[in-house]
C-alpha cells in the first residue's frame, strides 16, 4: 500500500514560489486507481513524486508503512515501484529484449520476451531485436513501456496516461492490456488517464486539479460528475 | 604463443586457436604462423614488411585472418599489406592489432593496408583494436586503409577501438567506381589521456557509388577524440556521414564533416550529434531498478554494440 501525506511540491520560478502540489493526502490500496483532471494539474508530478524523481516540498511517502521519502530511484524501483513514462524513451543500440530484460531484473529467454510483448499486441517476433530508437513510433513505444512494467511485476505500478500518442483501433486493445492486468495484478495500479473507458475500470478515481485532490472515490460517485461537467471538469465534457 | 599472446589473439581476432582459412599471424614483428588455402594465397613482400594477400576471382564465403600482436615493449614496427580481392568474390577479412606493454617504452603498429577490391566482389573487412599492460609505455596504433573499389563491388568495414590504445591515427581514403559501395562503421571508446583521431575521405567517382561513413563515439575521462569526414561526390552518386558522440567527465570531441558535391546528381548528407548521456534515459533504467553507474554502462555498451 502507497501513502501519500501531506505532499506538496513547489518550484521556483522567477524568484516566486509556485506550487504544483498543496498538501496531497492519498492512500492507495485498491487493486486500480485512476487519476485524472485537467492538464496541467500536478498529476504527472505526483506520479514523479511517488518513483522518486522529483522530491517533494514538504510530506512523507509510506510503502507498506515504510518510509521511503528519502529513498532514490533505484532503491525505490527496488522496492517495488514501477513507473512507465507518457513520453518514453529512445535508446541507441538497446534493443526492445535488452530493455525488457533489464526490468524483468533475470536473465529471460526469448520467448519470455516475446510473451511480454504478445500481452500488449506488439508482434514479438517484428520487435524483439530491434533498438528502441528513433525507427520505432510513439505508439510502438508506448506499448513497449507498458510491457516493461508487466515484466517487472512489482508491487506498485504507476503508468502516465499510457493511451496518450495511441491511435483508436490500438487503443481497445490496450483497454483489453488493462482489464487483463487488473485481473493478474498482484499489487497496485495507479495510472493517469483521461480516458473514460480507462476510468471505467478503476477502482477509485481520484480528481488532481490545481495540485489539490477535488473528488476521490468509486467510478460510480466520480464518473458522471466528470461527465456531466462539474465546475472543475467542463474540460472533459469536451472531449 | 604465451598467455599473453593468446589473449591479445582472442581479444583482437575472437580466436582462441589457429583460425580455419587463410591466416597469418604476426607476433612481435615476424610473421609466426601462416595458412593459405586454394583460393587465397599469402605472400611475404619482398621490398618491405608485409604480406600481400591474393584472393582469386569467384572465392566465396571464405576468410582470411591476419592479426598482429605486441607483447614486446619499446617494439615499433611499419607494415604495409596488400589485399587483391578478385571478381566476383566474397570474403571476410578479419585484421586486428593487440599490444600488451608492461614496460616503460612505446610500443607501436603502424599499418597501410590497401584493398584492391575487384568487380562486383563483395568484402567485409572487420578491424579490432585493443590494448593491455600496466607499464608507462604507451600502445600506439595508427592505421592507414586505402581502398579501391571496381565497378558493382562492395566493401563493408568495421572498426573497433574499445580499450586500452593510448593514441590512434586512423586514415581511411577510398575511390570507388560506378555502382560500387563502401560501408564503414566506427566504434571508438577513450579513456584516460587517451587521443584519437580519425580521418575518412572517401571519392564517389563512379555513376550510383555510394558511402555510408558511420562513427560511434565514447570519449571518457579527459580523452579527446577528433573526427573527419569528407565525402566527394564527383559523380550521381549518394554519400552519408554521421558522427555520433557520447562525451563524460572532462573528455572533448570534435567532429569535422565536409562535403563536396561537384555533380548535380550527387546526393551528400551529413550529421553530427555529440553531447552527454540523456538524464532521461539514466532515470528510465534507473526505474528498471539499476543504479546510475550500472544505467551508463548500459546505455554505453548498447551505443557501441
Amino acid at each position: 500500500m502507497l501513502e501519500l501525506r501531506n505532499i506538496s511540491y513547489e518550484v521556483n520560478e522567477d524568484q516566486k514560489e509556485i506550487g504544483i502540489l498543496k498538501n496531497i493526502n492519498l492512500k492507495i490500496e485498491d487493486r486500480f486507481v485512476a487519476i485524472t483532471g485537467p492538464n496541467g494539474g500536478g498529476k504527472s508530478t505526483l506520479a514523479k513524486i511517488i518513483s522518486g524523481i522529483y522530491r517533494p516540498t514538504f510530506g512523507q511517502i509510506l510503502l507498506d508503512g515504510e518510509d521511503i521519502t528519502d529513498l532514490n530511484i533505484t532503491e525505490r524501483a527496488r522496492k517495488g515501484i514501477s513507473f512507465a513514462f507518457q513520453q518514453p524513451v529512445r535508446f541507441k543500440g538497446i534493443t526492445v529484449k535488452d530493455l525488457i530484460t533489464l526490468a524483468a531484473g533475470k536473465k529471460i529467454s526469448t520467448q519470455e520476451a516475446c510473451a511480454y510483448l504478445s500481452e500488449v499486441g506488439l508482434c514479438a517476433a517484428d520487435y524483439i531485436n530491434r533498438e528502441v530508437n528513433a525507427s520505432l513510433s510513439g505508439g510502438e513505444l508506448k506499448r513497449i513501456e507498458i510491457a516493461m512494467i508487466i515484466a517487472r511485476g512489482t508491487k506498485l505500478s504507476v503508468f502516465d496516461e499510457p493511451e496518450a500518442g495511441i491511435d483508436l483501433w490500438s487503443f481497445n486493445n490496450l483497454i483489453h492490456v488493462f482489464e487483463k492486468l487488473h485481473e493478474d495484478v498482484q499489487g497496485s495500479i495507479l495510472i493517469i488517464s483521461h480516458q473514460e473507458r480507462i476510468l471505467n475500470i478503476a477502482d477509485k478515481i481520484v480528481v488532481i486539479a490545481n495540485g489539490e485532490i477535488t473528488e476521490v472515490g468509486t467510478k460510480e460517485k466520480v464518473l458522471p460528475k466528470l461527465l456531466c461537467g462539474s465546475e472543475s471538469c467542463r474540460f472533459y465534457s469536451a472531449e | 604463443m604465451d598467455a599473453i599472446q593468446l589473449s591479445l589473439l582472442e581479444q583482437v581476432a575472437g580466436l582462441h586457436e589457429v583460425p580455419e582459412g587463410a591466416y597469418n599471424i604476426r607476433s612481435n614483428g615476424q610473421g609466426i604462423a601462416r595458412n593459405t588455402t586454394a583460393n587465397i594465397d599469402i605472400v611475404t613482400k619482398t621490398d618491405k614488411p608485409g604480406i600481400d594477400i591474393i584472393i582469386k576471382p569467384g572465392t566465396k564465403k571464405e576468410s582470411v585472418h591476419i592479426p598482429v600482436i605486441l607483447s614486446q615493449s619499446g617494439l615499433k614496427e611499419m607494415v604495409y599489406n596488400d589485399f587483391y580481392v578478385g571478381e566476383d568474390s566474397d570474403v571476410t577479412i578479419v585484421a586486428g592489432c593487440g599490444i600488451h606493454n608492461s614496460g616503460d617504452k612505446d610500443s607501436e603498429h603502424d599499418g597501410i593496408h590497401r584493398f584492391f577490391v575487384g568487380k562486383n566482389a563483395r568484402v567485409k573487412y572487420i578491424e579490432k583494436h585493443y590494448g593491455a599492460g600496466d607499464g608507462n609505455g604507451e600502445r600506439i596504433l595508427n592505421p592507414t586503409t586505402v581502398v579501391e573499389i571496381e565497378e558493382g563491388g562492395y566493401m563493408e568495414m568495421d572498426t573497433v577501438q574499445i580499450k586500452g590504445v593510448d593514441s590512434t591515427k586512423r586514415t581511411t581514403r577510398a575511390k570507388l567506381s560506378d555502382g560500387a559501395k563502401l560501408i564503414i562503421r566506427e566504434k571508438i571508446m577513450t579513456h584516460g589521456k587517451q587521443t584519437a583521431e580519425t580521418d575518412f575521405e572517401v571519392d564517389l567517382n563512379g555513376v550510383d557509388s555510394s558511402a555510408d561513413v558511420v562513427s560511434r563515439s565514447v570519449a571518457r575521462d579527459t580523452s579527446h577524440q577528433l573526427f573527419l569526414s569528407k565525402i566527394n561526390g564527383n559523380n550521381a552518386c549518394a554519400g552519408h556521414t554521421e558522427c555520433d558522440a557520447i562525451i563524460m567527465d572532462q573528455a572533448s570531441v570534435s567532429a569535422v564533416p565536409q562535403l563536396t558535391a561537384n555533380n548535380i546528381d550527387a546526393s551528400l548528407i551529413h550529421e553530427a550529434a555529440i553531447g552527454k548521456i540523456a538524464g532521461e534515459q539514466l532515470i528510465k533504467l534507473m526505474t528498471l531498478g539499476l543504479t546510475e553507474e550500472e544505467a551508463e554502462a548500459q546505455i554505453i555498451n548498447g551505443f557501441l554494440k
